[in-house]
């Protein structure tokens, strides 16, 4: 009786032990993207076949979430790389001084703005759009404008930027679009807006259930329709003022105990691989547009004219006054 | 007249028949074994349990198709007679009007029936106030004020000590004959059944015998009253 | 009965609420936010919180009170089931909710459907009234159980002598019904107004605008977007305020039904027998029902097309799910009973421990998830425990509800055979087993159903604990909907409901069985 008990322990012993030899890769982000609809596990697969690690993600909510947590953790963090901060909150990531600078100043991004962050690189970005489904409006009736849209009979379900990154995204656009008329902007849209939710999947649910002609959403979401759902009737509208972009990006922590893993990751997430796996997984375009190109249907896409964005900096500055804005003009 | 015409009643497996009648104005004692059925009868003629069969004659008119408050009866429980958030006034006032809304005549009414029960200066208190005897009273204060023509006991004073229940005792039997009611009462005790008098009615082996003389019965009870009896 | 366990709940249930609060406070990089007070945009949100939180309490306890008296003094078959399904809403997911209401109220919904075949313009009841509505939808299936219990507590000898007084149904509710119901109301209505304090999806969705949001919302903007831990816990505090402040109120207003102990015996009503009120009756439970089960019924109807795709994920959710309601229904029903026999026991104080025992709807998750997480993270991965923490946090979400059901019944037990039981020297665990237990049955049977359904749709499920590879079912329904899977969504939902009402109908019934009523 006594063998197969010592080749039990051994088993048990030696199992870890292999895995221990693997340094791990501790990763940061949002829940999305860990799914198994997200780039999540494709993107593990992919960089675990190169790198001889094992990446681990922790996941934490959304985009906000996850800097809140990272501040209340601080420097005693585990994490080695955080990925799916935005532009509106990378100015805030950067003043905890958790991030240590990328020195990737070669690269070279398919943004349809410049680039030029130390701390942070993208790995995907997107337009906010209202969208809304064609077989219901159509033609003259699709908005072109804000201002259109707030003087039409349109209904619109958008998000609460408190709670929200698109709806967030959308009191920015507001501001960036109308920097001193914001305020009249949100009073002529007040009542079009059907309701605010709390988040995207709760606004992109009511419009789908018919409670709303359009919601706020991406340029991108209709691809996803067309591609998973073979559905064409979803399109965005483009709006004159242009669109305001979300550029989704990762940054290496500075105290990592893996800076070369990190490095390597921050490399892999622009590569080619991992690029091609975003566009059907976040339903984002890729920040590097792949050899092989989009996947068809993003060719349909609307594709802005301009686009607009606050560098980060100012986006913090701007945030809690946009915010205001909006309550107040929506609260009367 | 009450007439227990045919009376069947069912209760999963147990069934009692009763098949007699009393005369108004009688005192009838209801006597037998424990479990027999003798609450059962008497909450059959409140109207609490559908009778499976027979008719319940007052006056020549089935009152079993009536619900239980329309017959023309009181009943007193063993226990549970008075409701404990109400004072002794409303438990009494709930004879004469339910929504208690007395004019000055009716709330003269309840307390003369409250004096009569000997409760006078103890309208204001609640049943956990009053004593055994004195919660006995509340109640037979309310059959007086109802005045219905048949009274029903089922074990009224089980909880009081003898001298007290042969007080209460006396009292039914004078307020009855006061009154004219008809009288029924269900106790386990033969000295009750002595000492209210009148006829008595044994209930055993599912059946509920018609009314003899009290006196006669004890004087030669019949083999199951024996046996209840112990002697 | 030794208090000891009653006293570890007090101190958890503190630590939980208060506790996290004051380390969320602590941790605070600087402490303006406690001294900022409160902005106007909080003093709109204090306003609309109180405003609807009362609307919804009201309307929910006045909506139950003709469907409990209903269901209390009619038998029918399959009303057994028929409660059980009424409880639904209850449990459900807000989302999974709010969508199915709206497939009857919405724009698209049936209503509005309806009126534009006539001609007549939709309805919209997004605002105030929709709210209102939602939250009445998840409360009065709660508020009617509360209520449907005071009725069963009515002893049966108390509607016997009423018979044979011949009491008119209107005299029965005067002078037994409205007794129950004044001691019986306030607690049910201070249990929903607290549920609506912090409700916060519902708010959103329905609210149509940022006019209608609550206190809560403001916690989460100080949270995630400024960072402003000082506010946040600050703002908590305005919301524990709030609650105390109706707890108080409610505990004023109740007073305790003087209905003294009688011999159980199944419900039979002679006051009830008129067609008038069998129509009234049958009224009031097939509008409750239709109310309450239509929209629902979408939902299931919704959830079908997308059964047989279900994924090994959804079965792997489902189980972890399982696991997390099994330990926290058991957890629930510890604490709960603990904290019961301590209210039970003490002469002075026993308010403010069962005031205490209600603190957890009043806290706000994302406070109670943050100061855990601080407490946590220094000593172990607060993803490693991301099910045990769901669980701790479900049983101190399902606890009011439990001692709601469970403190009155004590009470009632003790109070028809403590002195037998203190006369037969019978104390301890020997009273809790022979005595206590077999006459809490019913209620316990109860919270713990409500309990093991709560924690199936996951009422403190917080994110920063939340862990998607290890996800519950309603986290995994929440991904798949941010991920455009609207049916696989709608499938979720399907059998989280269904395994919530399993899971409560098992307890609920359990406690039924051979009950002696």
């Amino acid at each position: 009786m006594r063998f197969p008990i010592i080749a039990t322990a051994l088993v048990a012993t030696n199992l870890p032990a292999t895995a221990q030899d693997r340094p791990t890769l501790t990763v940061y982000t949002y829940d999305s993207f860990v799914t198994d609809y997200g780039p999540g596990p494709q993107i593990e697969t992919d960089f675990e076949a190169v790198c001889g690690c094992d990446l681990q993600f922790v996941a934490s909510g959304d985009g906000a979430s996850l800097l809140s947590r990272l501040r209340l953790e601080g420097a005693r963090t585990e994490a080695d790389v955080v990925l799916g901060l935005d532009t509106n909150l990378t100015a805030d990531a950067a003043e905890t001084g958790l991030f240590a600078q990328h020195g990737m100043d070669d690269a070279s991004y398919d943004l349809p703005v410049e680039w030029d962050d130390d701390m942070f690189i993208p790995y995907d970005w997107g337009y906010f759009a209202f969208v809304h489904d064609t077989s219901r409006v159509s033609g003259e009736a699709v908005p072109a404008s804000f201002e259109e849209l707030a003087g039409s009979d349109l209904s619109i379900v958008i998000q609460d930027p408190r709670s929200s990154t698109p709806g967030l995204g959308l009191v920015m656009w507001v501001e960036a679009a109308y920097p001193d008329r914001a305020g009249e902007i949100w009073q002529g849209l007040s009542d079009n807006i059907v309701t605010v939710t709390k988040g995207w999947s709760e606004a992109y649910g009511l419009f789908l259930d018919g409670e709303a002609d359009m919601v706020l959403s991406y340029t991108t979401s209709p691809a996803y329709h067309l591609i998973a759902e073979d559905d064409a009737t979803k399109a965005a509208a483009p709006f004159a003022e242009g669109h305001y972009m979300q550029i989704e990006v990762l940054g290496t922590i500075a105290s990592t105990d893996q800076p070369e893993l990190a490095a390597q990751f921050m490399e892999f997430m622009t590569s080619d691989m991992a690029q091609s796996v975003i566009p059907t997984t976040n339903w984002m375009y890729p920040a590097v547009t792949p050899e092989m190109g989009l996947p068809d249907g993003f060719g349909t896409l609307v594709s802005p004219d301009k686009a607009l964005l606050f560098p980060a900096g100012e986006a913090a500055r701007v945030r809690d006054g946009a915010i205001e804005t909006w309550r107040t003009a929506l609260s009367q | 007249m009450l007439t227990l015409d045919g009376c069947r009643i069912v209760q999963g497996d147990f069934a009692l028949t009763a098949d007699f009648a009393v005369n108004a104005g009688a005192r009838v004692s209801i006597i037998g074994p424990s479990g027999a059925g003798k609450s059962t009868l008497l909450a059959a003629i409140a109207g609490f349990l559908p009778l499976a069969g027979g008719r319940i004659l007052w006056t020549g008119k089935d009152i079993a198709v009536q619900p239980p408050g329309a017959r023309p009866l009181s009943i007193i429980f063993q226990d549970n007679n008075l409701f404990p958030h109400l004072t002794a006034f409303q438990n009494v006032a709930l004879g004469l009007k339910p929504s208690l809304r007395l004019a000055e005549s009716e709330a003269a009414q309840v307390r003369d029936a409250l004096a009569r029960t000997g409760l006078a200066g103890l309208e204001d208190r609640k049943p956990s106030e009053l004593s055994g005897g004195q919660q006995s009273r509340v109640a037979l204060a309310r059959v007086l004020l109802r005045g219905r023509p048949i009274l029903l006991m089922d074990e009224p004073f089980a909880a009081l000590g003898p001298a007290l229940r042969a007080e209460m005792l006396d009292l039914v039997k004078t307020l009855a004959a006061e009154t004219g009611a008809t009288l029924l009462m269900v106790s386990h005790d033969p000295a009750d059944a002595k000492r209210l008098g009148g006829q008595t009615v044994v209930v055993a082996e599912g059946r509920a015998e018609p009314p003899v003389e009290t006196g006669l019965l004890f004087a030669d009870p019949p083999q199951v009253l024996r046996d209840y009896l112990g002697d | 009965m030794p208090r000891w366990p009653g006293w570890i709940a007090v101190a958890a249930i503190l630590s939980l609420t208060l506790g996290t609060l004051a380390l969320v406070a602590w941790r605070a990089e600087d402490s303006f936010g406690l001294g900022s007070g409160l902005g106007p945009a909080d003093w709109a949100a204090v306003r609309f919180t109180l405003l609807q939180a009362t609307l919804s309490a009201v309307l929910s306890v006045a909506a139950a009170i003709p469907l409990a008296r209903a269901l209390a003094r009619r038998a029918f078959p399959g009303r057994g089931l028929l409660i059980t399904l009424l409880g639904a809403p209850f449990i459900l997911p807000v989302i999974v909710a709010v969508l199915g209401l709206l497939a009857v109220y919405g724009r698209n919904g049936f209503v509005s459907q309806g009126l534009s075949l006539i001609g007549a313009e939709p309805i919209s009841i997004y605002g105030l009234t929709g709210v209102v509505l939602a939250h009445v939808f998840f409360n009065m299936p709660l508020a009617t159980r509360f209520l449907l219990q005071g009725w069963l507590a009515i002893p049966a000898e108390r509607f016997r002598l009423a018979a044979s007084l011949g009491f008119s149904a209107s005299d029965t509710a005067r002078l037994l019904e409205w007794p129950m119901l004044r001691a019986t109301v306030p607690g049910a209505a201070l249990v929903v107004f607290l549920i609506c304090t912090t409700s916060f999806a519902v708010a959103l969705a329905l609210g149509g605008g940022p006019a209608a949001t609550t206190v809560e919302l403001a916690i989460y903007q100080a949270f995630r977007l400024e960072f402003d831990l000082s506010r946040a816990a600050f703002l908590s505090l305005v919301q524990v305020a709030i609650c105390t402040l109706a707890a108080a109120l409610a505990f004023r207003f109740a007073i305790p039904a003087g209905f003294g102990a009688g011999l159980d015996r199944t419900r039979q009503r002679w006051d009830a027998a008129h067609w008038t009120l069998r129509a009234v009756d049958t009224a009031a439970i097939l509008a409750a029902t239709l109310f309450l089960l239509v929209p629902l019924a979408l939902v299931v109807a919704r959830g079908f097309p997308a059964l047989p795709d279900l994924s090994s994920a959804t079965f792997a959710a489902a189980g972890r799910s399982l696991w997390v309601a099994a330990i926290s229904t058991a957890l629930t029903g510890i604490t709960a009973l603990s904290l019961a026999l301590l209210i039970q026991s003490l002469r002075r104080g026993a308010q403010l421990v069962e005031g205490i025992g209600y603190l957890s709807i009043a806290a706000s998750p994302l406070v109670i998830g943050t100061g855990l997480f601080i407490a946590i993270f220094p000593f172990a991965s607060p993803v490693a425990l991301a099910l045990p923490v769901t669980a701790v946090v479900n049983t101190a979400m399902s606890l009011p509800f439990a001692l709601r059901a469970l403190v009155p019944a004590l009470a009632e037990a003790e109070a028809a055979h403590g002195r037998l039981a203190d006369s037969l020297g019978l104390t301890g665990w020997a009273r809790l087993r022979l005595v206590l237990l077999p006459r809490l049955r019913r209620p316990l049977g109860f919270a713990l159903g409500l309990a093991a359904a709560l924690s199936m749709g996951d009422l403190g499920v917080i994110a920063l604990f939340a862990d998607p590879s290890e996800a519950t079912l309603p986290l995994l329904l929440y991904s798949q909907m941010s991920a455009y899977r609207m049916d696989d969504a709608a499938a979720s939902g399907l059998v989280l409901i269904a395994l919530s009402l399993l899971a409560f109908w098992i307890f609920d019934r359990g406690g039924r069985a051979n009950a002696h009523a």
